[in-house]
């Protein structure tokens, strides 16, 4: 593990949308693996690495509010820009946000003042290169993440919830987590990561916090 | 179009006076809130939404400028857009890979409405095709200080039925907060907008748009606003040379007499304090006064 990194992240909310509540969301209670990968991701990526997520510290209670949005119902649908293009004319491709029918009004269940410590590391993957040396990569992403640099400005779970970062250098700089979130917790069956490679599959694990610490099963013991 | 060469963020401050920003629709249109701390709340779609207005109406005929998520009330405008659309049709027919077409949707999205080349839109009935994440990230506004909102009673000289004739006079209410002063955070990504193709020339018309966006959304509900200032953070190249939280934490915004209610935007003082910190190349710009 000396090739792994430790990254805190913080903000104001955070919404790690359950799948089985997302059309009026609530998120899970503390952020998922597949969220704090898309963190990483966020300041420093290459298709020659993966980033594997191996602990997610908790650093702040857990605490939920509530807020409602007009949001709109559907998606552009691939078609219509199909045949706007080849109708050379853009008249039919709005949406009106106004219309009853394209608005909806959902409540989501989000976190408030959430703080994360994210241990992570990464393997080389078949797009590797010979100059794909792990170091590089290692550098690339402490330099990235010490001097605040990232590829897009990384959020909680949805783009309006963005994340401030810092690089923790050293592990007995973690910070403790509250004493609030002392013992056992379980958190049940929590969204791992989607397995983009196979139709979107995604997969599951027990997630439980020991004193603040999830502790995450590697894809050997999820994809059985 | 000149492409972004260069990270940024930037601070908004805006007020309002006598209104209701944002109506909250969990709570009967009051003001949003944050329950524990009371300062009031401006969500980023209420204010994306003031910018595509702004855009739509400086820009409307302009081709590349069509906003995509349209409120209904300029549905003739629309049908005036042209645009030229040779060689996207081409590409569309000709390529015979499927990634490539829906790389060409893609585009073709991008290049023709700002909305979709700024904030990002979901195109997909598939999975995985032609998602655009935008270049530019907007979160919650915030008010310095509680907001107090107050409830306005307030009647009309008519009923709306014919039964009601006998009443003379309807109720109604108004949600308002006296004054507000709030800020809100933006990032924009050089590299997210390489591949969405959002300019140096939509960067200049995305800070206009901030600092005007309210002179054209004058209404009945919402008072006076008006965005009063707008810093922003020019990082030396694309990734970015310091952390956005420490630069957010350069503007500090307070009430110049803690005891006494705000009402007005000179109530505050807004220091700019590049001193303590070092900055790493960041250009802090006052957009007003460039």
């Amino acid at each position: 593990m000396s090739k792994g990194i430790i990254l805190k992240v913080w903000g104001d909310n955070a919404c790690f949308t359950r799948p089985e509540m997302k059309v009026e969301r609530v998120s899970y209670d503390v952020i998922t693996p597949s969220a704090a990968r898309g963190i990483v991701e966020a300041i420093h990526w290459k298709p020659a690495i993966r980033w594997i997520i191996d602990r997610i510290h908790v650093l702040n209670p857990i605490c939920f509010e509530n807020i409602r949005r007009n949001e709109v119902a559907d998606m552009i649908s691939q078609d219509k820009v199909k045949q706007a293009m080849n109708r050379g004319n853009l008249s039919e491709l709005i949406y009106h946000v106004d219309d009853g029918k394209n608005r909806q009004q959902r409540a989501a269940v989000i976190l408030k003042n959430v703080c994360y410590v994210i241990e992570a590391h990464f393997e080389l993957t078949e797009h590797a290169e010979a100059s794909d040396n792990e170091g590089k990569h290692i550098d690339m992403f402490r330099r990235r993440a010490r001097n605040g640099q990232c590829f897009y400005q990384p959020y909680l779970g949805t783009r309006e919830f963005t994340a401030n970062f810092e690089l923790i250098e050293d592990r007995t700089a973690i910070p403790r987590c509250h004493e609030q979130l002392n013992g056992e917790k379980d958190l049940g069956w929590m969204l791992w990561d989607i397995d983009f490679k196979n139709g979107m599959t995604p997969h599951f694990f027990r997630a439980s916090m020991t004193n603040g610490i999830i502790t995450i099963p590697s894809q050997k013991e999820i994809i059985l | 179009m000149t492409a972004l060469n260069n990270r940024y963020e930037f601070v908004l401050l805006f007020d309002i006076k006598d209104g209701n920003p944002n109506g909250d629709p969990d709570a009967g249109n009051m003001p949003r809130l944050d329950p524990e701390t009371n300062q009031g709340l401006v969500t980023d779609v209420c204010l994306k939404r003031k910018i595509r207005n702004y855009v739509e109406l400086t820009q409307g005929d302009n081709a590349g400028y069509a906003i995509y998520m349209q409120e209904k009330a300029v549905l003739n405008n629309q049908n005036k857009l042209a645009y030229e659309a040779q060689g996207l049709k081409h590409v569309a027919k000709k390529l015979p890979n499927k990634a490539e077409q829906a790389q060409s949707l893609t585009k073709f999205m991008c290049d023709q409405f700002f909305d979709v080349r700024t904030f990002g839109a979901v195109m997909s009935t598939e999975v995985n095709t032609g998602t655009v994440r935008g270049a530019v990230q907007i979160a919650f506004a915030r008010s310095i200080d509680p907001v107090f909102p107050q409830e306005i009673s307030i009647t009309r000289m008519a009923v709306t039925n014919e039964k009601d004739v006998e009443k003379e006079r309807t109720m109604g209410r108004k949600h308002i907060i006296p004054y507000g002063l709030y800020r809100v955070h933006g990032f924009i990504s050089a590299a997210l907008a390489e591949k969405t193709g959002f300019s140096e020339e939509d960067l200049e018309l995305l800070w206009k748009s901030l600092t005007e966006m309210f002179e054209h959304d004058h209404s009945a509900a919402r008072g006076e606003m008006a965005s009063q200032k707008l810093i922003i953070f020019k990082h030396a190249d694309k990734l970015g040379s310091a952390p956005a939280h420490k630069l957010f934490d350069l503007i500090k915004v307070t009430a110049k007499n803690p005891d006494v209610p705000a009402r007005h935007f000179s109530d505050y003082n807004v220091e700019i304090n590049p001193e303590n910190v070092s900055i790493n190349g960041v250009e802090i710009i006052d957009y007003a006064n460039v």
